[in-house]
Parts: structure tokens; sequence; C-alpha cells
């Protein structure tokens, strides 16, 4: 079986590499009101990924929505050691600017192809945010299928 | 990013380390942003009291004592990112707490230990001491820090932000607890967003075909237009029947709706808000979208955004009902007395009004909160059910004349809400009941 490997490319931010297992959201994230830092946890009602926590995994979603307070519940989230391990996203503003910054984490925004549509949960991927690029390993050559 | 002579001298520690940690967070802000250059602000607003959980996450817990070295530390690392402990100097701008996490009156009705009472009250007069003043409410704008049009502001609180945008001309994006503290000490932010003329033009035409006059229509008609347009900036047409009666609650409401359900930060109703007399000049150089283009609000509009609205609330038995999100006004709190008109809230029901602390205050002269306080019910202020995470004990059900609060508090207490209008709210509240209807 070939491993399918795929690599997006665009512009990092806060810098260092990290690897892990994708979480891939198509809906726009709240901070505040929208995730419980205790757990890591989505908590917006209306949510596709209502009560799926995000610790140790790589983010992959649109971007932050919502109230001011978003940099601070993953500031929180850094410090109860339930956040994400690494941001992949589309849309750029204040609150995931700050957010990134506070949450010590790597990050890529800018890509060349979308995210959100090439990565899937569960795929193995790798962030450098001091290249910029994104290195997605499918699930399927990690676990082929009946194992 | 280009550094002038003073903030590098900040940045090199020339004023302290605490306004170097602030720089450094503001470089590191602005260079994810990708902005070119900070810009001057004499006028910011942050969040930076905390409460018992803040204090244990940064090891600072109880077990201190809520000292002074604790506060320290836990605004060290929760406004300027600091690992450690910074020796922190008096503010150099205008600095303002926004709403926060305890009423130092009431905090017993919240349910707070003395201990956490102890804890926050540090927390407040570290802030304090260094020079924010404790205007406790989301809405500054409406007691006492009124910006100018065009000046370059740093707040937080997604409500307020739109609102100075929009219905004053401020500039600002919504800020950060983070970038607004590092603000505060060096009277600088990233000039990007909102702060650039060009990015303050419309993006959405919205033709609404319903009258919009009373709080909950605007309430309704903002949660439809921050859901469609996320972080576009709107521009409000009122076609024939549509039409408009906008005054300081309802432009309240509308904003704070439109920045919940989505990421509204600016829009333009011509004629009434400060940058567009007319719905070409809020386009300006974009230029007016076609009619094919624009995003309608009509009766199945308003229909659906109610039910989005009631979506969590099957249960009629209401346990409390919360008016005065954002922060209300005098006029509301006059409103809730009236519709009270001697009756009094049920015995198994909670009413609870917020409002800024100054405004209670006139309140009080005023006799309102002996009116409130004679029907059972309670006036509040400096924060809310949703920051301070306060129900009364038991809470299934909540009703609130709020599309914000019916937006954020079931998610954040894991409770039912209800949204009607103020009178709904106060007829709930008196019967216990909700016997509110889709408009």
């Amino acid at each position: 079986m070939t491993a399918q490997v795929i690599e997006l490319r665009g512009r990092g931010l806060g810098g260092g590499a990290v690897e892990g297992e994708a979480l891939v959201t198509r809906e726009a994230i709240s901070g505040w009101g929208g995730i419980d830092p205790a757990t890591g946890s989505v908590i917006e009602s209306r949510h596709e990924l209502c009560g799926v926590s995000f610790k140790d995994r790589i983010l992959v979603f649109p971007g932050a929505k919502g109230s001011s307070g978003w940099s601070g519940m993953f500031h929180l989230a850094r410090l109860a050691g339930t956040a994400p391990r690494a941001m992949v996203f589309n849309h750029l503003n204040t609150k995931i600017a700050l957010g990134i910054v506070v949450t010590h984490v790597p990050a890529v925004t800018d890509l060349d192809q979308d995210p959100l549509t090439v990565i899937e949960t569960g795929d193995h991927v790798l962030v450098d945010a001091d290249t910029g690029l994104v290195r997605v390993t499918r699930r399927a050559a990690l676990a082929p299928a009946g194992r | 990013m280009r550094l002038t002579d003073d903030e590098k001298r900040m940045l090199d520690g020339g004023e302290g380390e605490a306004v170097a940690a602030a720089m450094d967070l503001l470089v590191r802000y602005g260079e994810v942003l990708g902005a070119e250059r900070l810009v001057d602000t004499d006028n910011v607003c942050g969040a930076n009291i905390f409460g018992p959980r803040q204090f244990a996450l940064c090891g600072a817990g109880a077990a201190h004592g809520g000292s002074g070295g604790a506060a320290a530390a836990v605004f060290a690392e929760l406004s300027l990112d600091s690992p450690r402990p910074l020796e922190l100097t008096p503010v150099r701008v205008q600095s303002y707490q926004l709403i926060g996490p305890m009423d130092t009156v009431n905090w017993q009705v919240q349910g707070l230990s003395q201990q956490a009472h102890d804890l926050i009250a540090e927390s407040e007069s570290y802030s304090a001491r260094h020079g924010i003043h404790l205007m406790n409410t989301c809405t500054p704008y409406q007691v006492g820090n009124v910006p100018v049009k065009g000046e370059h502001c740093a707040w937080m609180e997604s409500s307020a932000v739109v609102y100075i945008n929009s219905v004053l001309g401020a500039r600002t994006n919504c800020e950060g607890r983070e970038s607004a503290a590092a603000a505060m000490l060096t009277g600088k932010i990233p000039y990007w967003g909102y702060h650039l003329p060009e990015n303050r033009y419309g993006t959405h035409l919205v033709e609404v075909s319903v009258p919009v006059t009373s709080d909950r229509d605007w309430g309704l008609l903002g949660y439809y237009v921050g859901e469609l347009v996320q972080e576009g900036v709107p521009v409000l047409d009122g076609r024939g029947e549509g039409s408009f009666t906008p005054n300081l609650v309802r432009l309240k409401h509308f904003g704070a709706a439109a920045a919940s359900s989505g990421g509204v930060e600016m829009y333009h109703l011509p004629g009434v808000t400060a940058e567009a007399a007319t719905v070409d000049e809020a386009f300006g150089p974009r230029g007016r979208p076609g009619s094919a283009e624009a995003i309608r609000y009509g009766p199945a509009e308003r229909r659906w955004t109610y039910e989005q609205l009631n979506h969590t609330a099957t249960d009629t038995h209401v346990d409390l009902v919360m008016i005065g999100c954002p922060h209300a006004t005098l006029s509301q709190i006059r409103d809730v007395c009236r519709l009270l008109a001697g009756r009094r809230v049920h015995p198994d029901t909670a009413l609870w009004v917020f409002t800024p602390r100054a405004i209670r205050q006139v309140a009080e002269q005023n006799g309102y909160g002996d009116a409130l306080r004679a029907a059972g019910a309670v006036l509040m202020s400096d924060t809310c059910p949703a920051i301070g995470q306060f129900l009364p004990p038991g809470t299934r059900v909540i009703a609130t004349d709020s599309a914000k609060q019916a937006h954020y508090l079931p998610a954040i207490m894991k409770v039912q809400g209800w949204f009607g209008s103020t009178a709904e709210c106060v007829d709930a509240a008196v019967t216990g009941t909700w016997r509110g209807s889709a408009p």
C-alpha cells in the first residue's frame, strides 16, 4: 500500500514544529463560552464538535469566532494542559492571532490548499511553523482496513 | 514589524520589565497579524480581575492566602503572558476594567465563599493600585468612557467593540486580555484591521423588510445578521415598510447579538451610525452590491432566528430571569420596575438585573433598587452569570431578553434558555412560567 502523504505550504506563525493526530472541523470555534479549558472540549451546543476534546491534537479549523475572551480561554487551556498541540486554520483575526501567541503553539495559515478539505480527523500531521509546512499522512495509510 | 525609538526602548527594558514584557507580547502579536507597525492609543479597556480558578492554575491559589504576591503572579501570567512575576509599573494610558467575576455587594447571592471573595477582591485591588479604573462593566460607553470619532482604542468585549466602532466611529479591533493589558502599559496596539480606514467600509447589504422597533426586534436582527455575515461589515437598509427606531439600548442589543452569532465588529446604519449618511457612503470605494447579492431579512428570517435562540429550551418552568446583557441602562431598570408594577417575583423563580456599578448608584438614588427588592428581585452590578459562572442553586431553565445571553449561558452553564421581550421575561419572573411567543 502506498503511503498517502500530502504536503501543504502556508505562512508559519509562532515558530516551532510538532506532530500529532488531526481534529478537523468546518465550523469556527468560540473561545469564551465555546470551550472548557479544564477538559479542552468544545461546549457550544450547536457546534459539530460539541463534547469533543482537542487536547494534544492538531486542531484544523476555519478560525476563531465569538467573544474577545478567545485568547484568555486558550491561555487557560495551556496552563491546564489541555491545549491543542498546533493549529492549522484559514481565517486570521485578532482573536486567533493573540490566541496563538499565548497558547505557545506552532500554527500555519494562508495555505496553498484548503486544509479543511485535505486533512481528515485522525490523519497524522506535522506542523512546522518555521517553514510553513504542513505534512499530512493519511489515517488509511497508518491503519489499513481490517486491522 | 517596524518599531519607533520609544517602542524599541520599551522592548529593551528602558521602561522596566513589565513594559518590556508588554512590548514583547505586542511584537509577537503584531507579527502573527502581519501588522507593519503599532499605533498610539490612550483608551484601553481590558479584563484583569481573576478568581480562584485562575489563581490555582497559576500556582498562586488560596494556599498563598491571596497575598499581593499571588495577585502579581496571576497578572503577570494571565495578563502579560509572563511565567514569572513582574515588577508592575502604573499603567501608562487611560485604562478601564471591563465586566468582572464579582458583585462586591451581592457576592453571597452569587454563592461565592469568603475565600473566593477575598481572592477576587485582592485581584481587583491590585488593578486599582496600578491605575486601572474599576468601571467593571461590559458597557463603558454608557458610564463615562465615550471615545470620539476616529479615536484609536484598544478594547476587549465584543459587544462594546462593535458599539464604539459603529455607533461612535472610534477605531478598535476586538482585543483580548493580554493585548489590552499590554496596551495599558505601553500605550500601543498593532495598527491593523479596523484601525485602517479602508477596512471600515461595508461588505454586505442587508435589506430589511419588517419593522425593527422593539428591543427584541433589534436582538433578533443582530443575531441573524451576525450568523450570515460572520466577520463582515453589514450595512442595514430599511426598505419601505421596514422602519428602524434605534436608540442606545436597541443598538446595544443589536451589536451584542451580531458579535455573538458571528464576529461583527463594525456595521453601518446609514443616517444613524457615525461613518455613513447613506448606503452608498457606507460601501465607499468597495461599491454598493447589487440587490441580487443582498441579504434579506423578513418575517421568515425573523421566525428562524427566534427558533435558533430558543432551541435549547423545552421546560416552561423558569428558575432564573436575567435582565442586563449587555449591562442595563437606567431606562431598562425603570422598565423592569414598571413592568413589575406592584407584583412580586414567584417564590420558585429569581429575577436578577445587572447594570454598571455607577448606574446602580443612580438607580438606588431614584428608588429603583428599593422597588426591585420589594418585588423580590435583585439589582446587581460588576458581573453577570455568564462571566462569573453563577446561577441560583438548582437552576435548570433561564429566561432573558438578551440574544447574547441566550446564546452563551446555556453553553456555559448547561441550562435551558428562553429568549423573549423584557415584558415576557418579567411575566415569567412573576408567574414562574415561560409564556413568550414568536414574533
